[in-house]
């Protein structure tokens, strides 16, 4: 084919460069999803311990990007000696699978929080997220004050949950995926990933550990700090041989 | 463009637009092009060497790149070289330093490390670090605590208990303190008569009336004793606080200037009851670091 030919067609022209380019694209990305080893296996007696979000805590998801704290604080933390002793064991592929999109971020103004979950305590969350001075006295993070003002939105809870179970998130819908989430995930967890309990999960996590300390409502702080108090919890690294993590590579 | 390079024969690219429109074909710069040519070769060898290409559910480990590391529990291996690899590696070095103090620490009683200056030197620098990266945000940088929030450690004043298995066990397991609310169950007038006769247990009250009916109410029906005891000693198993001395851990009494204000401090308190927890640590430290941290936190305020 003739160079003049490609040049003076441009309809021809981005058809061509879409494939040179996703010819590139695909020898880097569609190996990862074959490699047996791209995301280290987490279970513990049979179950696997890295979950999807609960209703609150995915909607606490929802405002750490609503609030740009990505820009700020990264979520991943890195095989390296230094990291470990100030955040925690390395971040795993596993741990971040059912993030829709990752966290992970590439800027730390402020500290990783890939680990951060139970870490402080919730009134700790609470008062840092509205006064971050009053606590830590020279950071530099603003208020978020509002969030405890603002009651929480969640009647499209249901509807978020189908977004992400399309994109492959294992909420269930149908008898045959809960009983599949409870062989996944154990009895417990599978109850929080139903959709049509939704609604109710995410009332009933709030009301049960206040994470605002407000009984009166359901405030956005609650959603938040659930999430937060999550992070890095979800794998308990003491079940594990020491290096165990080291074998998938 | 200077008159000396429109004056250079430079090839076109071959075709023109418009008529007379047409392109200079001028060639690279030839350092650039080598400069290319070397990245193209850097990675055909790197391919090599390090783990490069998919295949099926595998890959290339690459060749000539065996790492060996130990892991805690003494299980040596060797393996293609990889981040994770060369992370463990790391920790393994550091562990062939820090073990030797971290045995030393191993099943010897705290008085005794604090009689050898090496061992409490250690202890005491490590434990230094980690209550910075881990305690600080709470209790603040030099353990000082936050009034009205984040108990004191520096003070003599402890709502757990003292002792070093006391401490231990609050790093270790963490803390609920909580006192319930009384705003339901007492009137105003009494919550004002339990305060002011909390604050005589301190020796700041001004109204003998108001104590003598709170003395009652406290040792009655509202039930305070059960927590804080007949004394008002409080109970350190209950991380109930002692009401007798001049360290206020929640109302911030020491920064009020008047009575009055003292008093509403107090009140909050009788009213709303406290709910705040410190979290548990054994999950994130390891025992040697939870002992450590014991002995400096111990430190930080102890007299016993």
């Amino acid at each position: 084919m003739k160079h003049e030919k490609i040049e003076t067609h441009a309809g021809l022209l981005i058809v061509l460069t879409l494939i040179v380019i996703s010819v590139g694209g695909l020898v880097e990305i569609l190996p990862l999803y074959f490699i047996d080893e791209t995301i280290e296996e987490v279970k513990v007696s049979g179950k696997e311990t890295v979950r999807p979000y609960t209703p609150l805590e995915l909607l606490g998801r929802d405002l750490y990007q609503r609030e740009g704290c990505y820009t700020c604080h990264s979520q991943m933390i890195r095989p390296f000696r230094d990291e470990k002793l100030r955040y925690g064991h390395y971040s795993l592929a596993a741990e971040s699978k059912y993030d829709h999109p990752f966290q992970w971020g590439s800027k730390r103004t402020g500290p990783d929080l890939a680990r951060v979950g139970k870490k402080y305590s919730n009134e700790w969350h609470v008062q840092h997220l509205i006064a971050p001075r009053s606590v830590v006295k020279e950071s530099i993070m603003p208020n978020y004050g509002w969030l405890i003002e603002t009651p929480l939105e969640f009647k499209d809870i249901s509807d978020r949950l189908r977004a992400l179970k399309l994109v492959g998130v294992p909420y269930s819908e149908t008898e045959a995926e809960y009983e599949a989430n409870v062989e996944r995930f154990g009895e417990e967890v599978a109850k929080q990933l139903e959709i049509i309990n939704a609604e109710d999960n995410l009332i009933e996590q709030a009301v049960t550990n206040n994470y605002d300390g407000i009984t009166a409502e359901i405030t956005e702080m609650e959603a938040m700090v659930a999430y937060l108090q999550v992070l890095g919890t979800m794998v308990d690294f003491k079940q594990f041989d020491d290096g165990y993590f080291a074998t998938f590579r | 463009m200077s008159k000396e390079k429109q004056s250079r024969t430079v090839q076109t690219t071959g075709h023109a637009w418009d008529g007379d429109i047409q392109e200079f074909n001028n060639p690279l710069p030839t350092w650039w092009l080598w400069g290319f040519y070397a990245t193209v070769v850097f990675a055909i060898v790197y391919w090599i060497f390090y783990p490069a290409w998919p295949i099926g559910d595998d890959y290339t480990k690459g060749i000539g790149n065996e790492i060996e590391y130990t892991t805690k529990d003494g299980k040596t291996v060797t393996t293609h070289w990889n981040t994770r690899a060369l992370y463990e590696r790391d920790l393994q070095e550091a562990r062939a330093v820090s073990d030797k103090f971290a045995a030393s620490l191993k099943d010897v009683g705290y008085a005794d490390i604090l009689k050898d200056a090496d061992k409490s030197n250690y202890a005491t620098s490590a434990a230094n670090v980690l209550f910075a990266d881990n305690c600080a945000g709470c209790h603040q940088p030099g353990g000082a605590g936050l009034p009205g929030h984040y108990p004191s450690l520096v003070d003599d004043d402890w709502i757990w208990g003292s002792s070093y298995e006391k401490v231990e066990e609050t790093i270790r397991k963490g803390r609920q303190g909580i006192m319930p609310g009384f705003s339901a169950s007492l009137k105003d007038a009494q919550v004002s008569d339990v305060a002011e006769y909390v604050l005589s247990l301190s020796g700041e009250s001004v109204d003998d009336e108001m104590v003598k009916r709170g003395q009652k109410i406290f040792h009655g029906d509202a039930g305070c004793v059960v927590c804080h005891t007949k004394t008002g000693q409080g109970n350190i198993d209950m991380g109930s606080a002692n009401l007798t001395d001049q360290i206020w851990t929640v109302a911030n009494i020491n920064t009020k200037s008047d009575h009055d204000k003292k008093l509403v401090a107090v009140k909050k308190i009788i009213n709303n009851g406290i709910n705040r927890s410190m979290p548990a640590w054994e999950k994130r430290f390891t025992d040697t670091e939870i002992k450590m941290l014991t002995l400096y936190v111990h430190q930080l305020g102890s007299s016993n």
